[in-house]
């Protein structure tokens, strides 16, 4: 078998087989999306909250995948030495980044396609753009990818578990997920109008919805996904000791 | 063209000298050890081999080529057991080596290759609930998937039983008889000797002897007959009767220089009767691998730890 599609592969079957694996990705959005479209817990502007909460959720869904996910997968295979040993191999760097770029992606296709059954039985009535949703996951997952990496490639693997998860839970609740940036007070809405969960959700809404301005969200999205991952590139190591 | 080139490396680690100046060759067939205390540098050198580690100086070549510069390429003749292999905690070893088998051009079959490194009961079974023995073995099997030219086995024994170490032993055969070219590092003598067909004793970094076990050990071979007296021992006249020089390396043990024939010994044993001397422990001495690798790397410092550490 051809060694990226073997690569993949393993890199899907993995992470299948570790149950907190498909806790973030898929439990926790769809908890979420059902628990926050039935309380009557958040200020909403709108009167269908389903509509703010889906494309939300959706960013929430690709933050947990490329951020969570790989970044605490690869900092461990780098803490124990799976990337030391892989490093021996023929494979090479761009197969092996090749491969969980492909997984990651292949992860959020399950993703978007079973957040949109739930939202949709719970009321949804999106409005698809294609082209811009493909555009939001693809800027999306490099600029959380990006980011898992950059923590994954710096700090020790139990250091970095906490980091990705306490950076997801932050972002989550003050980044313009939980609660939309524009309901957030003052300064803190205009912090998450900067940050990259803020902005993705910002184009995610303009990508389900009829009409929406999305200049400002999607420059500011591009410019993360530039950033984060130049500094991982520039700053991984692919083993903590050399 | 030799498989294994070393000319002449040094590794500087900030002030740290690990590598030496160290030239070694291997050929296809031949099994060479690199043998030395921990911290000799042994891990250090095979590592400039994998591409891990850019020479302070020097050139290392695998296969004419150069780790670092030809990476990609190098990987391919290669097949390496690093000193401490860790896997993905959740894969089977069945899936391990289909997957590495599948960055080859050419691999082994797997479920052969699993048999051939007694896993084939196992190949089930995550890596993680797997003993440290049957990690090894999944270890070499991963380093033999890709049919190399060139094998680097850091310590391929630690922590092995006798079952794998004699597993170790026939792999090693195999390798040799089919022409793959072997450097293996050890610490352990026994080991080196039933393995290896030449011999590189590495300490603090400089090479000091390179051989076959059985050339190293007459290198050094120098008649000796050495036994325990009262320290009080009159020395210079035990010399002059023998006309032989005689050394104290500790207080109360005697080294006399000279061939352990009846003869000598009758002289020594009588001069000793003259004077009423106790006499305990005579021995006469043919070097052994372990007198020469003692005798090589005698004031050695000993590290606190098991592992080779680079900084």
């Amino acid at each position: 078998m051809n060694a990226l599609w073997a690569q993949t592969r393993n890199e899907v079957v993995l992470s299948l087989r570790q149950s907190e694996q498909l806790l973030v990705a898929l439990g926790i959005p769809i908890l979420l999306l059902v628990f926050l479209s039935q309380v009557d817990l958040l200020p909403s502007s709108t009167d269908r909250p389903i509509d703010g909460l889906a494309p939300a959720m959706l960013a929430l869904a690709v933050m947990s995948s490329s951020m969570v996910s790989l970044g605490i997968g690869t900092g461990f295979e780098r803490h124990y030495g799976v990337l030391k040993r892989l490093g021996v191999t023929p494979l090479g760097r761009p197969r092996l980044l090749g491969a969980k770029v492909m997984a990651t992606f292949g992860t959020e296709v399950v993703q978007v396609l079973s957040l949109s059954v739930v939202a949709l039985l719970l009321g949804w009535q999106p409005n698809w753009r294609p082209g811009l949703l493909g555009l939001a996951v693809l800027l999306g997952t490099a600029t959380f990818a990006g980011l898992g990496l950059l923590l994954a490639g710096t700090l020790s693997g139990p250091a970095n578990l906490a980091a990705c998860n306490g950076l997801y839970l932050v972002l989550l609740l003050f980044g313009g997920i939980a609660v939309p940036a524009s309901e957030l007070p003052g300064p803190v809405g205009t912090v998450a109008w900067c940050l990259p969960t803020g902005a993705l959700v910002e184009v995610m809404r303009a990508a389900t919805t009829a009409a929406q301005p999305v200049g400002r969200a999607l420059v500011v999205l591009a410019v993360w996904a530039v950033v984060t991952p130049f500094a991982a590139a520039s700053t991984f190591r692919w083993s903590p000791s050399s | 063209m030799p498989l294994v080139e070393i000319d002449r490396l040094t590794m500087r680690f900030g002030p740290v000298t690990a590598v030496d100046e160290l030239s070694l060759h291997a050929d296809a067939g031949e099994v060479l050890a690199l043998l030395g205390p921990n911290g000799a540098g042994k891990t250090t050198t095979v590592e400039t081999l994998e591409g891990f580690r850019t020479p302070t100086s020097g050139t290392v070549r695998v296969a004419g080529l150069d780790p670092v510069a030809d990476h990609d390429a190098v990987m391919a003749h290669l097949g390496v057991m690093l000193q401490s292999c860790r896997l993905y905690s959740a894969i089977k070893p069945r899936e391990a080596v289909r997957l590495f088998a599948s960055y080859y051009r050419r691999p082994l079959d797997p479920v052969a290759l699993l048999e051939r490194v007694g896993l084939h009961q196992r190949a089930g079974v995550a890596w993680r609930k797997l003993s440290g023995g049957e990690q090894q073995r999944v270890a070499l099997a991963l380093a033999l998937v890709g049919r190399p030219e060139v094998v680097v086995l850091d310590e391929p024994t630690a922590g092995l039983d006798v079952e794998g170490r004699l597993l170790v032993r026939r792999i090693v055969a195999e390798l040799r008889a089919e022409g793959v070219c072997v450097l293996l590092t050890s610490h352990e003598l026994d080991e080196v000797e039933k393995l290896a067909d030449r011999v590189a004793i590495i300490d603090r970094g400089c090479l000091r002897a390179v051989g076959t076990p059985a050339d190293l050990a007459a290198a050094v071979h120098r008649p000796e007959i050495r036994f325990r007296a009262p320290a009080s021992l009159d020395r210079a006249a035990l010399a002059t009767h023998l006309g032989a020089v005689v050394d104290e390396p500790e207080p109360g043990t005697f080294v006399v220089a000279l061939e352990p024939t009846p003869a000598t010994v009758a002289r020594l044993t009588s001069w000793l009767a003259d004077r009423d001397v106790a006499l305990s422990g005579l021995s006469t001495g043919v070097a052994s691998l372990e007198d020469v690798f003692l005798r090589l790397t005698a004031d050695a410092p000993t590290p606190a730890t098991d592992q080779e550490d680079a900084p």
